[in-house]
Order: structure tokens, then C-alpha cells, then sequence
């Protein structure tokens, strides 16, 4: 063990501030989902209205979160708005403000092609019946996107948890960075203490992310 | 003009961004809101010219530093979560002095200059090299050590002058480093032996590539410590550049008192204590005079 640098985790506060990390990550992340999921689904029914100018609208929405990487995205909300702007907007905030931004955009592309394959008769179907647009959408259509949006939006929410790692660059300590400067502080104690704190680190995003991905297959079984 | 060009292209980008997310539902204004607020609370806090000057930092009781956080021993976190190291010594005595406490902001290399110039920070005391580049972008107050390149190479054949260098001895260097501009410039001669990477450079080092490795003084030195058989030959090459501390352009009473401070402190000797503090260890006591400068001179 000693070889790995495990062991320099159990010196002082390593594993609790590790840890602590880890939080800061899960914070960021799980409010940014949360905010994506709910407003990706407002943005993705929106995708499906025909209305040009809308569409037109969305269509740069989500080209300019598709092209931008979300390094650049932190720079301009953090330190681009108080430049042209003057606001001074906490790092937590802008984080989570960019990821939201990022999520939802493609959250609402999920939305919108689980809308999408969606059988046009099951729309004709409930006019039929007599429902309005609103019933359609929430008893008919929408029961039947989330079904389909489920591993879609999976993949999303692993790779929102694993893209945390970037707000170091905003100053804000997340896990990996607590990792470095752990590896850092003891590069002379033990040189190899780099791949014993990857290790753990990646075990933390895989204890995070995994409980993720059973709940999906669970939702997926049980709403077939 | 390309500087114009670019903060353009962002405030045009930025604009885009947001006018798009604005208009895409209510959604998106909810997280606008939530930033608002915290920018309501925070914007007292910076003046209008994006800095704070010296009376505003006293008044507020805090003052933020940017150190590095994963960077032994100059700043780092030790293992009970404080910051340390030779640059964290200096910033406790500026707040000691200043009588306020600290806010230890973590930077990057790369980000530096951004938080002097939104004023998210008030100092960067992050082993910051004054350049003529730098200088266009921040103030910087007077310096607190020296850094310059150095050439190591091995204990059975020190090389202790590059006029020494054979016809065909080959230097290594890490590519876009100081060393290799200096190099190529100043002694067009010497062949060079080019790695894109720090451990690939030391590998072929070891393995004897090249007669010597010449690279920043303080990483050679380190090298040479930590691995026997080896010899500074050269501890300082070329032109020296100095560490020091820097201010948002234009905050001139940050700028005098943070001078004012490096030269009285100079006059107990203070950066030596810091040195044998947090430096000691990494360096040893013949590197002392060579990397510190004391008030600033």
C-alpha cells in the first residue's frame, strides 16, 4: 500500500477535506441537474412548437452551448460579466448558472427527439378523446417521454458530474483539486502518492455516479 | 486591434448567450434571479473602478489573496487544510500588518490575470514572474525573489560554462520553456535535445541524452536535490527575473503601501526568514542568497 500513497490520505484532514470536495462537486452538480431536468423539459416541448422565430431562437441556444466548451462558458459568466457588466457574481453561482445553461439546452434536445418519436397518433388519439393541448402533453405525451428520455438522460448527468472537475479553474476547490493539492503537499514524502489519490478520487465519482445509473435501470423496468 | 476584436467577439457572444437564454423561458430566468441576488450583496463590496483601494480592504476586514494551492512550496495546502509555503508566509504578514484577515482565493497559472483585472482579488501572490507582457496587464510592487534558468548535469562531468559544450553535446529542454528561447538566442551553437513534458525531459535526462538539462534555476536545483548524483553546474543563466507581487492595474495605495511593507520588512531580513521556513527544505542553505531578494533590491 505504501507504494500507492494511499497513505497520505490518512494523514491530518486529507480524507475529510477529500471528501469535503466531493460535496462541493455533488452540490454543484446535483442543484444544476435539477434545474436542467425541469427547465430541459419546458425547453424541449418549446422545441417541437412550429413557430420559426422560437425555433430559430432554440436553434442558436443550443448551437452556441453545443460549440462553446463549458471551460469558456465558466470564463465568460465569471469573469467575462463583471468585466462588460460590473456584476460580481459569486464562483458557486456562475457554476452553477453555466452548467443549468448547459444542461438544459441539452436536456430540451432529449426532450425534444423523445417527443419526436412519439407516435403522431397518439396526439390525433387524445384530441380525439377531446383533451386540450395542456392534457395531452402532461397525461399522454410526456408519461411516455420520460420513459424514453430515461438512459438519454443518463449519460447527460454522469458527464454534468464528471465536467465539475472544471470549476477549479473559477477557484472554487472541488474534489480533484483537493486530490492535487493533497498529491502536491507530500511530493517529496511520497512521490508516488499521485496514483493511490487518482484511484480514490475515481472510486468517489464512481460512488456517486454509479447509485445514478442503478436508478435508471430500475425506472427503466419498472415503468416498461 | 486583436485584443478589440476579441472582447468584442465576447461581449457579442456573451450578449447572444444570454439574450437566448432569457428568452427561452421562465426556466433560465429563475437561475438569473438567484445570481442576482448574490450580486446585489457583493457589489458594495467592489468599487466602480474594479478594485478595492487600500482604505476600502481595511474597512471590510478581509482582504483577498490569490495563491496557488497545488504548488510545494510555494503555495500549497498542507495536510490539516492550511494554505502554506514561501508565498502564504509573505500574504500572513501582509494581513497581520494590514490587520485584517485573509481570504485565500485558489488560482491557476492560466487565470492570474483575470482575477487582478475583475477584482476578484486584491493581491496574486502566486510565484507570479514579472515580464514586460504581465506588466502591460497588472501593476506589480517590488520583487520578493529572484528565479533565472540553471543547467544541471551529472556529478562525473559538471558543466560549469555553455562554453564548455562540445560540438556535439546536446542540451535538454523542455519545449516552450525560457530555457529553450534563451538557448536558441543566445547561443545558436549548442545543440538541443526538445521534450514537450517535464517527465519525459527528466527521463532522458537519467538516461544520459544529453551532457546537461537546463531548465528554470529553482527546478533544477530541486532535481539535484532530490536525485543523487547530480550537479548544478550553472545556477544562474541569463537574464534574471524576479518574483513579485501584483495589483489591478491603477490600485496605486494597494501598490505604495504593499512597497512600502517589502521594504520595511527587508530591513529585518524577513524574506530569509521565510526562506529557511518553507523553502529550506526543497532547496538547502547554499541556494538562499541566490533565490531571495530582500526589500526589494
Amino acid at each position: 500500500m505504501d507504494s500507492l500513497g494511499i497513505d497520505v490520505l490518512f494523514k491530518g484532514t486529507n480524507f475529510l477535506r477529500l471528501l469535503q470536495g466531493l460535496w462541493v462537486s455533488i452540490e454543484i452538480s446535483l442543484i444544476s441537474v435539477a434545474l436542467s431536468i425541469v427547465l430541459g423539459l419546458l425547453i424541449g416541448i418549446l422545441m417541437t412548437v412550429d413557430n420559426k422565430p422560437l425555433k430559430a431562437i432554440l436553434k442558436v441556444y443550443l448551437e452556441t452551448v453545443r460549440i462553446m466548451p463549458q471551460m469558456v462558458l465558466l470564463f465568460i459568466v465569471y469573469f467575462g460579466t463583471t468585466r462588460v457588466f460590473g456584476w460580481d457574481m459569486s464562483a458557486e453561482s456562475s457554476a452553477i448558472f453555466v452548467f443549468t445553461f448547459w444542461g438544459t439546452a441539452e436536456m430540451g434536445d432529449l426532450v425534444r427527439g423523445s417527443i419526436k418519436s412519439v407516435p403522431k397518433i397518439q396526439f390525433e388519439s387524445a384530441f380525439a378523446l377531446g383533451m386540450d393541448k395542456i392534457q395531452t402533453y402532461l397525461y399522454i405525451i410526456l408519461p411516455q417521454t420520460i420513459r424514453r428520455l430515461i438512459p438519454l438522460s443518463i449519460n447527460l448527468i454522469t458527464r454534468m458530474i464528471k465536467t465539475t472537475s472544471l470549476v477549479m479553474m473559477i477557484g472554487i476547490v472541488e474534489v480533484l483539486k483537493v486530490g492535487q493539492q493533497i498529491i502536491e503537499a507530500n511530493r517529496k514524502v511520497s512521490p508516488n502518492a499521485a496514483f493511490g489519490v487518482f484511484a480514490v478520487v475515481f472510486l468517489l465519482y464512481f460512488i456517486v455516479c454509479w447509485p445514478i445509473s442503478r436508478l435508471a435501470t430500475y425506472l427503466e423496468k419498472r415503468w416498461a | 486591434m486583436k485584443n478589440n476584436l476579441v472582447k468584442k467577439l465576447t461581449a457579442a457572444t456573451l450578449a447572444t448567450g444570454l439574450l437566448a437564454a432569457s428568452l427561452t423561458g421562465c426556466g433560465s430566468s429563475a437561475a438569473t434571479s438567484e445570481v442576482a441576488g448574490t450580486e446585489e450583496k457583493t457589489v458594495e463590496a467592489s468599487s466602480n473602478a474594479g478594485y478595492r483601494t487600500l482604505d476600502e480592504i481595511k474597512e471590510s476586514g478581509t482582504i483577498n489573496i490569490g495563491v496557488f494551492s497545488d504548488k510545494s512550496p510555494f503555495g500549497y495546502v498542507d495536510e490539516n487544510g492550511e494554505y502554506a509555503g514561501y508565498d502564504v508566509y509573505f500574504a500572513e504578514r501582509i494581513g497581520k500588518d494590514l490587520g485584517v484577515d485573509i481570504n485565500y482565493v485558489s488560482t491557476e497559472a492560466a487565470n492570474r490575470i483575470e482575477y487582478l483585472q475583475t477584482g476578484k482579488v486584491d493581491i496574486i501572490l502566486a510565484n507570479f514572474t514579472v515580464t514586460e507582457e504581465r506588466a502591460q496587464e497588472v501593476d506589480f510592487a517590488l520583487p520578493y525573489m529572484n528565479v533565472a534558468l540553471g543547467v544541471v548535469s551529472p556529478e562525473s562531468a559538471v558543466v560549469e560554462s555553455l562554453d564548455d559544450i562540445g560540438a556535439d553535446d546536446e542540451i535538454i529542454v523542455i519545449s516552450g520553456t525560457t530555457a529553450e528561447t534563451y538557448l536558441t538566442k543566445n547561443y545558436p551553437d549548442i545543440k538541443l535535445q526538445k521534450y514537450d513534458a517535464y517527465a519525459e525531459a527528466k527521463t532522458a535526462f537519467e538516461n544520459g541524452n544529453g551532457v546537461a538539462w537546463a531548465n528554470d534555476n529553482t527546478e533544477v536545483i530541486a532535481f539535484s536535490l532530490e536525485n543523487e548524483g547530480y550537479t548544478v553546474g550553472i545556477p544562474s543563466l541569463g537574464d534574471q527575473d524576479t518574483i513579485a507581487p501584483a495589483v489591478t492595474k491603477g490600485n496605486e495605495t494597494l501598490l505604495k503601501w504593499l512597497n512600502d511593507e517589502i521594504e520595511t520588512i527587508g530591513a529585518e531580513n524577513f524574506f530569509h526568514a521565510d526562506y529557511e521556513a518553507t523553502l529550506l527544505d526543497t532547496y538547502g542553505a547554499e541556494y538562499e542568497d541566490t533565490l531571495v531578494l530582500e526589500g526589494g533590491k
